[in-house]
């Protein structure tokens, strides 16, 4: 057809106007900057793209990207993500969101949407605290964490993101450092091309009240070892010298050392993202070290719009209605004269 | 079996202009079945006709409670008929507790008629009843008809080896069989609804049949009824018929405003009393493209509607007055966006859960006050089952050329209450020209406004160059990018506010009903229209100088409002909550005096104590 002649963007086609006014050095802009450049690899329209928000820092996002936005309210963004798409499915819809937005007072939009399997895409900041209200623990905050709202520590046990979403049937679950643009780029790619609800949990490190929080797995003198980058149909290898693995034992997952006490590459994981059975992605999801990233789970099912649609079809077929007059007129009518 | 104990005179056979009849009973007896039946029944035979079923929230509460009673009231006549009726002239009683709960209702010499097998010691206990009322003469001053309904039942249809459970079901029917003869309808409807209904279960739908025949030849053929009445048909204006319910004519409001608009159907909803029969409806037309989605919770409902309606459908969420408190904060960034929504409430009995089943006008002041920040939407309000029908549409069509939320107030009263719909087809519509725009052009702006409704262009997401962001935080007036400026805000919280109010030159005047000018204008909003009519007529026909004016547009208000105020001595505002309409018109328009007749029963006015009420105040001039 003619008109598949692609325009070609550049990450500036999806750069608004709009001063970005997050603190500086915040990992957001390093989510921004990937998501301006993964827009024009994806090949969608640039009017065809919308993106969602709820509130948070995060949240401001749709504001910094030239194409439609809305800026919603709190923890609301997957309800109205998911009216976007069932009004007009043909849209390339991107929810943006935080551990406060999506996981507190909009969980439980967060868990219906997952389990509904929208052809959607949602970007989850984590940085285990509120910003924007200004330092108070978050549903991901640890135990003893001393915010703004636990002075003397936190007493509320977190969540896992990547288990609750697990919990909730999500088909897609990616995890990924704050500091790894490529990565980044790459996976907001693979979101746009997986046909289902994609869940991107990034590690983001929130400059002003919870810095460093997530050093420990992203700093790059120790990223290489302390996080398993996953690729589907690849050994669960890791490490600087790629010389450690992962092997079953019994019900958990454990490292390995390659070439000592006669381990060899044959004994490690491969990493299955695309099977239906999430025992092992919900392990690799709770697993400390390594801290697994890439992409978890990616399990292809049929979508909710694409039931709609396909029981939308059968039901014209059989109806014997096609204008609203017919319905009215139809049935037990009366004539009075 | 059968004992008149009236003392009063009976006729053979009475012709009477309007009859009000009760069919009552267990949660679980089917009178809701019977009540509709009679309703499709009567309205066929060309009586105007107006219903209220009234039942409790327990799906089957305990047999034989006195909480437990489900009743269907109807009113069917050859005159106009606009309210259910207050008093009745005929009650229906499967129970004793459904005796002991609806006595009070019937006019002294009138006729019940009770299922004497369901009189047993162990229900008259949970009826707390101390004594038989069959037999210790405290019925004495009414006509009662002693069918031994479950014995005759079980007889009548022994032969075709039901369960015992299946046939004392159908006993209803046996009622609903006396009842049509009582008052000479033809039973057709109803054996072909069974025959329908039942298509694969034969035998049951022989069973009713046979049991509402038996019900029938019964009153028929023993001499022992007293009397029958004879209602000739009324004289409605010509036309197609059929019989809507509140709830079904708003669904399909909306699905006209659709198709009208050129625009798909969204709704955003979760289950509520007494609004969930709206959801029901739009699911089933999905042929027309509508797009119902059941929500995992009331917010759920109005933020997915607000997405669709960014992406350019006609958007909607149904709910109750709990609901409608949960849906503020998302109404309000509707009314900021200003985006098109309707949100209709279904108003019923609050506050807190209330009482879900019953009816009540106390979501007014949550409707025009009950969001944060200066957040003016339009709010309308249906006055009949039927026309709930005009004001889905009219909700819908002011929502798209005003760009802005309107809030459609129904109640339960309306929602559940069935009347004739004179067929209305889309082509006798008025038309709806959406704002939606399809070319850019370098100087398009997203909050560029129309000059006089002030209404924005609505861009839709996949239309080029139009790329833009929305939001809940303050705009600027031009671009449309966020601002905090102080001059700003108040030029936009001022903006919008305008937009609202200058819809008041697209909406009808306030009309006057009975006399332009006397003695007492009543006014009333919403569903208590049928009430208020009634009784005004009632005192015109006594030679009073009364008129009635009802609101259907309450934000903003018609223009001649003021001048229909001026030409009463008195003004007495009627309304089922504490005032909340008076509290409205005493802001503003405080040149005037506002009386008030308020109830809180959870049903609607009855007509007779209105009319009562009316004449004291008019004595006391």
């Amino acid at each position: 057809m003619e008109d598949t002649i692609e325009k070609k963007y550049t990450f500036k086609d999806f750069t608004s106007d709009q001063e970005v006014r997050w603190c500086p050095g915040c990992d957001d802009y390093v989510i921004l900057r990937a998501m301006q450049k993964a827009l024009p690899e994806m090949g969608v329209k640039r009017e065809d793209v919308v993106f969602i928000s709820g509130i948070g820092c995060s949240s401001r996002f749709p504001y910094y990207i030239d194409s439609y936005g809305m800026h919603g309210i709190h923890g609301r963004a997957a309800a109205i993500s998911s009216g976007v798409k069932l009004a007009n499915p043909d849209l390339s819809v991107w929810m943006i969101t935080g551990d406060g937005d999506s996981l507190a007072i909009g969980g439980n939009h967060f868990i219906h949407v997952l389990r509904r399997n929208l052809d959607l895409n949602i970007v989850l900041f984590n940085n285990e605290i509120y910003g924007l209200t200004k330092g108070q623990f978050s549903p991901t905050s640890l135990i003893g964490q001393k915010t703004k709202s636990s002075p003397f520590g936190n007493t509320q046990p977190p969540f896992q993101p990547g288990e609750l979403a697990l919990g909730a049937d999500a088909r897609f679950f990616a995890r990924l450092g704050g500091n790894t643009p490529k990565e980044m780029t790459k996976l907001f790619i693979e979101a746009q091309k997986f046909k289902g609800t994609s869940l991107i949990e990034i590690l983001q490190n929130c400059v002003i009240f919870n810095d460093g929080c997530f050093t420990q797995y992203t700093d790059k003198a120790v990223r290489e070892d302390k996080q398993m980058y996953l690729e589907h149909g690849k050994p669960m290898i890791f490490g600087k010298e790629r010389d450690k693995g992962i092997v079953l034992n019994g019900l958990k997952l454990e490292v390995v050392n390659i070439g000592k006490n006669g381990i060899t590459e044959e004994d490690i994981l491969i990493h299955d993202a695309k099977c239906e059975d999430s025992t092992l992605h919900y392990m690799l999801v709770k697993l400390q070290y390594p801290l697994a990233t890439g992409i978890i789970r990616s399990y292809e099912d049929a979508t909710f719009e694409e039931r709609e649609q396909l029981l939308t079809a059968e039901v014209r077929k059989n109806s014997q209605f096609s204008k609203v007059d017919e319905l009215f007129f139809s049935g037990e009518t009366y004539e009075v004269n | 079996m059968i004992t008149d104990k009236t003392k009063m005179k009976s006729n053979s056979t009475e012709e009477v202009s309007a009859v009000v009849i009760r069919f009552v009973g267990d949660s679980g007896d089917g009178m809701q079945l019977t009540g509709t039946q009679f309703t499709d029944t009567s309205a066929m035979f060309g009586n105007d006709i107006a219903t209220f079923p009234n039942y409790p929230s327990e799906i089957r509460a305990p047999q034989g409670s006195l909480y437990g009673v489900s009743g269907f009231q109807v009113h069917i006549g050859s005159i106009e008929i606009s309210t259910p009726g207050d008093d009745l002239d005929l009650l229906v009683a499967m129970n004793p507790a459904g005796l002991k709960t609806n006595l009070s209702a019937v006019k002294a010499g009138h006729t019940i008629i009770v299922d004497t097998d369901s009189f047993t010691k162990k229900n008259l206990q949970k009826a707390e009843y101390e004594t038989n009322p069959l037999e210790d003469g405290s019925l004495d001053n009414y006509r009662i008809i002693e069918v031994s309904m479950t014995s005759l039942t079980k007889e009548s249809i022994k032969d075709l080896g039901l369960d015992n459970k299946s046939v004392t079901r159908s006993k209803n029917m046996f009622a609903l069989g006396m009842v049509y003869w009582m008052y000479d309808r033809d039973m057709n409807h109803t054996l072909n609804f069974f025959a329908q209904k039942f298509k694969y279960k034969p035998l049951i739908a022989e069973a009713n049949g046979k049991v509402l025949k038996a019900g029938f030849f019964f009153a028929e053929t023993l001499e022992l009824i007293p009397n029958s009445y004879t209602i000739a048909p009324s004289s409605m204006p010509k036309g197609t018929y059929r019989i809507v319910n509140g709830n079904t004519a708003t669904a399909w409001g909306f699905l006209a405003a659709a198709e009208k608009s050129g625009l798909e159907l969204f709704l955003g909803s979760y289950p509520i009393t007494p609004a969930t029969d709206i959801l029901h409806e739009l699911v089933k037309h999905k042929h027309f493209g509508v797009k119902a989605f059941q929500a995992e919770d009331e917010i759920a409902g109005v933020t997915s509607a607000i997405g669709a309606s960014f992406a350019g459908d006609l958007a909607i969420t149904t709910t109750s007055g709990p609901g409608l408190a949960l849906k503020g904060e998302a109404i309000g960034l509707a009314m900021m966006t200003e985006l098109p929504l309707v949100i209709v409430n279904v108003q019923r009995g609050g506050p807190s859960t209330g009482l879900p089943t019953k009816t009540e006008q106390s979501d007014l002041l949550q409707a025009m006050y009950g969001r944060n920040g200066e957040s003016p939407v339009i709010v309308i309000a249906a006055s009949t089952p039927e026309n709930c029908f005009d004001f889905a549409y009219i909700a819908s069509k002011l929502a798209l050329e005003h760009m802005t939320p309107v809030i459609l107030l129904t109640d339960g009263y309306i929602a559940n209450g069935s009347e004739p719909w004179k067929i209305k087809s889309i082509n006798d519509m008025p038309s709806i020209k959406t704002r939606i725009i399809d070319k850019s052009s370098d100087s398009w702006h997203p909050y560029d406004r129309d000059n006089k409704t002030l209404a924005r262009n609505w861009a839709i997401p996949g239309t080029p160059g139009l790329e833009h962001r929305v939001g809940g935080l303050e705009k600027d007036k031009t671009t449309g990018n966020v601002s905090y400026m102080p001059d700003n805000h108040e030029y936009m919280t001022n903006v919008r506010a305008e937009k609202v109010k200058r819809v008041e030159n697209y909406i009808p005047d306030l009309k006057v009903e009975y006399a332009e000018e006397g003695d007492l204008l009543v006014v009333g909003w919403g569903g208590t229209y049928g009430s208020l009519h009634s009784a005004v007529g009632k005192l015109n026909a006594a030679g009073l100088k009364v008129g009635h004016a009802h609101f259907n547009y309450i934000n903003p208000m018609p223009k001649n409002t003021s001048q229909v105020f001026s030409k009463f001595k008195r003004i007495i505002v009627c309304e089922l909550n504490k005032g909340q309409l008076a509290f409205v018109l005493k802001g503003k328009y405080n040149q005037f005096e506002f009386e008030q007749y308020n109830k809180m029963l959870g049903l609607p006015f009855s007509v007779t104590n209105m009319v009562a009420k009316f004449k004291d105040i008019l004595k006391e001039d």
